[in-house]
C-alpha cells in the first residue's frame, strides 16, 4: 500500500533562513503521525507545504497521490485542516461557521448537528466565536477540519495553550478520528502529547528530520538508561546493589540511593537483589526515559524553552 | 457550489456586520444623519442662500454625502481585510476550497449592498428637504453610486494590500481617500485648479465618480457619461491587477 503522504527532499527558505532542510518521510494510512520539535524547528512550514499553502523551493510532496501545490483545490476536497493561531470572524456563530464550511465541499459533507454534538458544541451553537473558550475554539476548528469527511486530517499545535483537562478531551477526539479510519498528521512541541497520541513521530530540529520511529522505539534505541531510586536504612545495601548486572553506578545521599543502569531487565534485577538480600526498602521509584530525553540526546537541547 | 459558498459567506458577513453596533452606526446612521443635518441647514437658508451653502445645496450636497458613504464603505473594507489578515482569518478561509476571489467578492458585495441601503435610507428621509417638484432619478443615482463605490473599493484593496498592520489601515486609507474629494471638482471646478493639480484631478477616479453622480442627479442619460464609466472601470482594472500582485494573505 502506498503511503498517504510522501515527502522527499523538501527544502524551503525564507530569505537567508532555511526553514525546512531536505525533509523526507512517509505517513501511512490510518496512523497518527506526529512531527515534533521546538518552536521554530520548521514543523508548521513543513505542514503548510504538505497542505498546499506554501510552495517548497525543492523536493517533491504527494498527498493521496496529488501534488499539493498544483492540485490544491482537488486536494482540499479530500483533506481537513486546522491551522496554528488561526481565528474566525469575531462575531460569527458556531453553527454558521460549520454550515458555511459544509457548503464549500462537493462531496457529501457531514451533517452539521451530529458533528456539533460529537464535539460537545451543541450548547454553544449560537455563541459568537469571540465568546468561546480556548478549548471550545479548538473543538470548533476540529469540527471544521472534519466537515468534509476528509481522508487525511492536519492538526497544527492543536492543544497549545489549553489546560490539561481540555487537552485530554482533545486527545480523545483525535483518537476518535483515527478510529474512523482517517489518517492524522499533527505537529506538537509537547512530548507528552506525542508520546500518548502518536503511532509514529518524526523529530525535527533546525528544519531537519533527525529520526523517525514509534515513540517507544525511539526511546529504546536512543535512551536505554534506567534509574531506580530507593530509600533504605540497611548500611550494606550499596555493596549488594553495585554488583547487579547492568548497573553502571550507585550513588548514595544519606539513606537515599540512586541506581543508574541500562537495559529492560535492570529494574527486575534490582527487585530480585532486594528480595534475595532481604533489604528493607521504605521508598522505591523508577525513572524511565521519555521522548523528552530522546530529544535532548539527539539535539542537545530541551523542547520547553 | 462556489456560488453557494459565495452566497453563504456574503450573508454571514452581512449578519456579522450588523452584529457590530459601531460599524453599522458609522457606515449607515452617520452619513444619513450628516445628510439630514446639512439638508436641514440648507433648506432653512434657501430663502437667502449664502454663497458657500448655495454651492452645497442640490446635487452638491447629495454627491458629497454619497461620496462619504462610498469612502466609509471603502475604509471599513480596508480595515476588515487588515483585521482578517492579522487574525489569520484570511489564511483559515484560504485553506478551504474557497477561492481567494470568492472571499474578496463576498466583501465587495456586502459593501455595495450597504452603500445601496444607506443611499435608499437617505432618499427616503431626505425627500422633504428638497424643493417640491424636484425630480431625482433615485434609482439611476443609486446605481451610479454603486458603480463608483465598486471602483473606489479597488483602491481600498490596493491600500489593504500594502498597509502592514490593521492599526494603520483606517488612517492611511483616510489620508489617501478624503483629500481626493478636494480635487474631484465637487467644490472647485477642475478648470480653475492650477495646471499641476489639474493633471492630478484627471488621474483620480473620484473625479469621474463626481462627474457621473452630478450628471445622473441632474437627469443626464447614462450615454452622456460613458467616458466617466470607462474611467471608473479602468481604475478598477488597474487597482485590482496591482493588488493581485502585491496582496498578502498573512
Amino acid at each position: 500500500m502506498s503511503p498517504v503522504i510522501q515527502v522527499s527532499g523538501v527544502r524551503k527558505t525564507y530569505g537567508a533562513t532555511v526553514a525546512v532542510d531536505e525533509a523526507s518521510f512517509d505517513v501511512r494510512e490510518g496512523e497518527i503521525f506526529g512531527l515534533i520539535g521546538p518552536n521554530g524547528a520548521g514543523k508548521t512550514t513543513t505542514m503548510e507545504c504538505i497542505e498546499g499553502l506554501r510552495k517548497p523551493d525543492r523536493g517533491t510532496i504527494r498527498v493521496l497521490g496529488l501534488d499539493p501545490f498544483r492540485q490544491v483545490y482537488q486536494l482540499q476536497q479530500r483533506i481537513g485542516v486546522q491551522l496554528q493561531q488561526a481565528q474566525l470572524q469575531k462575531r460569527i456563530k458556531v453553527w454558521e461557521a460549520v454550515d458555511l464550511w459544509a457548503s464549500l465541499y462537493g462531496r457529501n459533507p457531514a451533517a452539521v448537528e451530529p458533528l456539533l454534538a460529537q464535539l460537545g458544541l451543541t450548547d454553544k451553537r449560537n455563541a459568537w466565536f469571540m465568546n468561546l473558550s480556548g478549548g471550545q475554539k479548538q473543538r470548533l476548528f476540529i469540527a471544521l477540519a472534519l466537515i468534509n469527511e476528509p481522508e487525511v486530517v492536519f492538526l497544527d499545535e492543536l492543544t497549545t495553550g489549553l489546560d490539561p483537562q481540555s487537552r485530554h478531551a482533545i486527545w480523545d477526539l483525535v483518537r476518535g478520528i483515527r478510529e474512523r479510519g482517517k489518517t492524522v498528521f499533527l505537529t506538537t512541541h509537547l512530548m507528552e502529547e506525542a508520546e500518548r497520541l502518536c503511532d509514529r513521530v518524526a523529530i525535527m530540529e533546525h528544519g531537519r528530520i533527525v529520526d523517525i520511529d514509534t515513540p517507544a522505539g525511539l526511546v529504546a534505541r536512543h535512551c536505554p538508561e534506567r534509574s531506580v531510586i530507593l530509600a533504605t536504612a540497611d548500611p550494606a545495601a550499596a555493596e549488594y546493589l553495585r554488583v547487579i548486572p547492568g548497573v553502571d553506578e550507585v550513588t548514595a545521599a544519606g539513606q537515599l540511593y540512586t541506581i543508574r543502569g541500562r537495559g529492560d531487565d535492570m529494574v527486575t534485577a534490582v527487585i530480585d537483589c532486594l528480595a534475595e538480600n532481604r533489604i528493607r526498602v521504605t521508598e522505591f521509584r523508577t525513572i524511565l526515559p521519555s521522548l523528552e530525553d530522546v530529544f535532548l540526546k539527539l539535539t542537545g537541547r530541551t523542547l520547553r524553552e | 457550489m462556489m456560488l453557494r459558498g459565495l452566497t453563504k459567506l456574503t450573508w454571514i458577513e452581512i449578519k456579522i456586520f450588523l452584529r457590530e453596533p459601531l460599524g453599522a452606526f458609522g457606515s449607515i446612521v452617520f452619513p444619513v444623519l450628516f445628510f439630514l443635518m446639512m439638508g436641514r441647514m440648507t433648506h432653512f437658508n434657501l430663502a437667502s442662500p449664502s454663497l458657500a451653502v448655495a454651492g452645497l445645496s442640490g446635487p452638491g450636497l447629495a454627491v458629497l454625502a454619497s461620496l462619504l458613504i462610498a469612502i466609509s464603505a471603502v475604509l471599513s473594507l480596508v480595515t476588515i481585510v487588515s483585521i482578517y489578515r492579522e487574525g489569520g482569518i484570511l489564511k483559515r478561509l484560504r485553506a478551504t476550497p474557497l477561492r481567494p476571489q470568492t472571499i474578496l467578492t463576498a466583501h465587495v458585495l456586502v459593501k455595495l449592498l450597504l452603500t445601496a441601503c444607506t443611499m435608499a435610507l437617505m432618499f427616503a428621509d431626505g425627500k422633504r428637504y428638497f424643493p417640491a417638484g424636484l425630480h431625482v432619478p433615485w434609482f439611476s443615482f443609486t446605481l451610479a453610486l454603486v458603480v463608483s463605490t465598486w471602483s473606489i473599493l479597488s483602491i481600498g484593496f490596493l491600500i489593504a494590500s500594502i498597509v502592514p498592520t490593521a492599526r494603520f489601515a483606517q488612517p492611511v486609507g483616510a489620508v489617501i481617500l478624503y483629500p481626493m474629494i478636494a480635487f474631484s471638482g465637487l467644490f472647485v471646478p477642475i478648470a480653475s485648479l492650477p495646471p499641476a493639480l489639474h493633471t492630478l484631478a484627471r488621474l483620480l477616479p473620484l473625479t469621474y465618480a463626481v462627474r457621473l453622480l452630478e450628471g445622473i442627479w441632474n437627469g443626464d442619460p447614462w450615454s452622456a457619461h460613458l467616458g466617466d464609466l470607462g474611467a471608473l472601470v479602468l481604475a478598477f482594472l488597474v487597482c485590482t491587477a496591482l493588488s493581485a500582485k502585491v496582496f498578502r494573505w498573512e
